[in-house]
């Protein structure tokens, strides 16, 4: 799959990662093409049904990034979504839903070397793994199914 | 069952309470709940071990509420899910009576909800044996195999929502599923759709489901619903040492937290 382009998702927050990412690119900093990033509220306010909404819509890899504990704008909007993530990780790894293709980070405005660092192992890993195939295959599955029973 | 019918007859007629929520033998020979309103109609009330329904789900239930102060018949998951209840201010502690049924099937002396809550916290508050030996078995499957499996029986999911329907922690009136703007779970129930809307389930469940099975016994075409609520139910207690519905005071886990909450993926 030499000529597979990877489709990341990142939902960052918009107070540290979005201001981190901005950061990258002010400082000219190169990081690979690849990532869509949604801009949120604050990580809080990434619902894990967006995830699979990416994943459903065709993404191979998702970024899931936000201010670095004790640095959140709203005091503990991060800390409520790393007890979020935990169980969904724990929920997905238990369903066979791979949570490789997810990254979770902290990511602050200062740090936009961080950021290219980040989307960019996250890319080379996606690059690795190749498409979501089995997940595509689920959702395609499930549209057959429904024409069959009209 | 002659002290909960004599107990429960004691309660109706001195109108401490206005229904008995319990059980009767239904015509089939299998145990239904029953919403005993009269002293005469406590001689229905059976307890035995056809009795496995979880009744408070009907406890937040308006129709039952319109009768006025309850009783109801509880074994240990039905204590929790009071417990559970009533932490999350969805019922009124003064305003239940429980009649506490010991695992052994004999009627206990359950005054207010403290002594409730020392029963509570004496019982084995993890996971049902019986479903212990298959979380076991799932975890122990690679990534593939589980994905398979998930698919496998998510497939069969009619949509009917009736392991919404018997969860005494599904009260929301407006559930996530019925909203359509933004629509999150794809109506149609294929198994991608299905898939969803277990997974939105046991979330939503994280950190509150008192492991009763009830999800899973009220499907109709046999899905282990119930495996996904154990399975994170085991985990918040693994990661938060929480059991849900131990507590009136309890704060709901997803909906708070600790500076120091460990997890090792986070980079």
């Amino acid at each position: 799959m030499s000529d597979f382009e990877p489709k990341v998702v990142a939902f960052v927050c918009n107070w540290c990662t979005y201001a981190g990412a901005d950061l990258t690119g002010t400082s000219r900093i190169k990081y690979a093409s690849n990532v869509k990033i949604i801009r949120f509220p604050c990580t809080g306010r990434i619902d894990f049904m967006l995830l699979l909404k990416a994943f459903a819509n065709g993404a191979d890899g998702i970024i899931v990034s936000g201010c670095h504990p004790n640095d959140c704008h709203y005091t503990s909007g991060n800390f409520h979504a790393k007890r979020r993530w935990i169980m969904f990780k724990e929920l997905m790894d238990f369903m066979g839903i791979d949570m490789n293709r997810v990254t979770f980070s902290w990511v602050s405005a200062a740090e936009g070397a961080r950021w290219a660092e980040v989307v960019n192992t996250t890319v080379t890993r996606i690059r690795e793994l190749g498409p979501y195939v089995s997940y595509k295959e689920l959702v395609n599955k499930s549209v057959e199914e429904e024409v069959n029973n009209d | 069952m002659t002290n909960l019918i004599a107990r429960a007859k004691e309660l109706l007629t001195s109108n401490s309470v206005q229904v008995v929520i319990g059980y009767e033998a239904g015509p089939t020979g299998l145990a239904r709940p029953a919403f005993i309103t009269t002293a005469e109609k406590a001689e229905k009330l059976i307890y035995d071990e056809r009795c496995i329904q979880n009744l408070a789900v009907y406890l937040t239930k308006k129709e039952v509420r319109k009768l006025g102060k309850a009783a109801i018949v509880a074994t240990l998951p039905v204590m929790r899910s009071i417990m559970m209840l009533i932490s999350e201010q969805q019922v009124i502690a003064e305003n239940i009576v429980v009649l506490g049924i010991s695992s052994e099937g004999s009627l206990l002396d359950i005054a207010d909800i403290r002594v409730m809550q020392g029963f509570i916290e004496k019982s084995d508050l993890g996971n049902p044996s019986e479903y212990k030996e298959l979380l076991a078995e799932l975890n122990k499957l690679s990534p593939e195999e589980k994905f398979a499996y998930w698919q496998k029986e998510l497939s069969k999911c009619i949509k009917c929502y009736a392991c919404r329907q018997a969860c005494p922690m599904c009260y929301c009136t407006r559930c996530t599923v019925e909203v359509n703007q933004p629509q999150w779970i794809p109506v149609q129930a294929n198994t991608h759709g299905s898939m969803d809307w277990h997974i939105l389930r046991a979330m939503h469940l994280a950190g509150r489901c008192i492991s009763c099975g009830e999800c899973g016994r009220a499907c109709p075409v046999g899905i282990p619903c119930h495996l996904l609520t154990m399975h994170l139910a085991d985990q918040v207690y693994s990661y938060f040492k929480v059991h849900a519905g131990t507590s009136d005071k309890m704060s709901s886990v997803m909906s708070t937290y600790e500076p120091n909450d460990k997890e090792s993926f986070i980079i």
